[in-house]
């Protein structure tokens, strides 16, 4: 593998995290238990859209055959697609969604922020806008998971239910193959390990202040960064690409 | 090919690239030309005072390149003013001419001038409080009412209606407003 393809993998993974999750988010839309709730998550997902936008399109550059955003969003198959299965599982409640929230804005924190330093400049400063606005996602997922998870019985009992749901998830945001391996020869990529680490300390500090316990299951779930995923994404592109299946190349 | 106004544009760029002209503009006059062009979300405050005009660079291969810095990069604001670059540099006659998007350095509200945020504060929405983003974000800070000053405020949501702004009351006036985050 070259330094070229392991970068145009690398964006399309963090692309479509941001794209596939900002999808998820979006189906809260007009469905928020409050109309604050349904700003901020919409917010979010507009937040990961562009952010989608950003490094699709810098995948595109990369590749170097005149792939768009677009193209790489609404033409790839669900092998093609290579986002952390934590974001194409369905929203579930309010407070599964905020479990999720919790664990994959705490993981991109992390992350962006040792990005920031890659030797890319691009990706840099890709990295250095989303921190900005991932500090947001981060504080407000904080936030509900303390008041659910610290509030009643019935709010405990179901944000303990969304942590558990997708503990075995997130085993994944942390694992690395040979595209990480050659970037971070040439200091692109960053290391996993501390990062995990971070998250891992950071996760046990907020769930002992919403008084919720750190899932027992060590098994964790695996796939896409093969491209095998759960029988979600599927369901998510034939919605999402239908326009330009059934219309190839419509505009307007 | 669809027939579409940009692909007309774009066909003229062509042509006039291909003949090597370039129209007589200095730097001094594009930036002028184009610090009119008002925040489309906001139209109290323009681009230049807002930060997100960065540049203009002028050469022999491309002409004139307009630097552009999105605020919020999912802010559909952008493609508009974006359009309105072309649309203005065209009717006044600026070609060739294209909008590059940078994302580095990251946009911040400290870009932000003086006199926009004036502005925003007579337009109804309070400015950004803090210099920079930082931990400051979060803490329980006395944001003013932009309509009778009062310091009692109180944030209703943290988000509002454009990725830019939360939303507030005055308890004073119990008037809602809006006030423009620190980012």
């Amino acid at each position: 593998m070259t330094q070229q393809q392991a970068l145009y993998k690398y964006c399309l993974r963090l692309g479509d995290d941001a794209l596939i999750q900002s999808y998820r988010l979006s189906e809260w839309c007009s469905n928020a238990p409050i109309l604050e709730e349904d700003l901020a998550l919409t917010n979010f997902a507009l937040d990961m859209t562009g952010r989608a936008q950003a490094l699709l399109g810098y995948a595109g550059q990369i590749d170097g055959q005149g792939k768009t955003d677009d193209d790489l969003a609404y033409k790839r198959g669900e092998r093609q697609f290579y986002n952390h299965l934590i974001m194409e599982l369905p929203n579930g409640n309010f407070a599964t969604t905020i479990a999720r929230l919790l664990f994959t804005s705490t993981f991109e924190f992390y992350f962006y922020s040792d990005l920031m330093n890659s030797a890319d400049a691009t990706l840099a400063a890709i990295a250095a806008k989303t921190v900005k606005e991932v500090k947001y996602h981060m504080a407000h997922a904080t936030d509900w998971t303390c008041r659910l998870g610290d509030g009643t019985q019935e709010s405990h009992r179901h944000m303990q239910s969304g942590i558990d749901h997708h503990w075995m998830y997130t085993g994944e945001l942390f694992e690395t193959d040979e595209v990480d391996a050659i970037l971070q020869d040439r200091n692109i990529a960053v290391d996993m390990a501390s990062i995990q680490q971070r998250w891992h300390q950071s996760i046990t500090q907020v769930l002992k202040e919403a008084t919720l316990k750190i899932p027992a299951g060590e098994h964790m779930q695996s796939g896409s960064q093969q491209g095998i995923h759960t029988e979600y994404l599927g369901h998510i592109l034939t919605e999402m690409q239908y326009l330009q299946r059934a219309y190839p190349e419509a505009i307007w | 090919m669809v027939e579409t106004r940009e692909n007309y544009e774009h066909i003229l760029t062509q042509i006039i690239r291909n003949q090597m002209v370039r129209s007589a503009h200095t730097k001094e006059e594009v930036f002028s030309i184009l610090s009119v062009i008002p925040d489309p979300e906001i139209p109290v405050v323009n681009i230049q005072e807002m930060g997100m005009l960065r540049d203009v660079q002028i050469n022999d291969e491309h002409g004139f390149i307009i630097i552009l810095t999105p605020t919020y990069t999912g802010c559909p604001a952008m493609h508009i003013i974006e359009q309105d670059i072309r649309m203005t540099l065209h009717t006044k006659g600026v070609y060739p001419a294209e909008v590059k998007l940078v994302y580095d350095p990251a946009w911040t509200t400290d870009w932000m001038s003086d006199v926009a945020k004036a502005k925003l504060k007579a337009y109804g929405i309070a400015p950004p409080l803090h210099s920079s983003c930082s931990q400051d974000v979060f803490a329980h800070n006395i944001i003013e009412c932009p309509q009778c000053h009062s310091h009692d405020t109180v944030m209703i949501s943290r988000f509002g209606s454009t990725a830019c702004k939360s939303l507030f009351q005055c308890n004073d006036c119990k008037e809602p407003f809006e006030y423009f985050k620190c980012h």
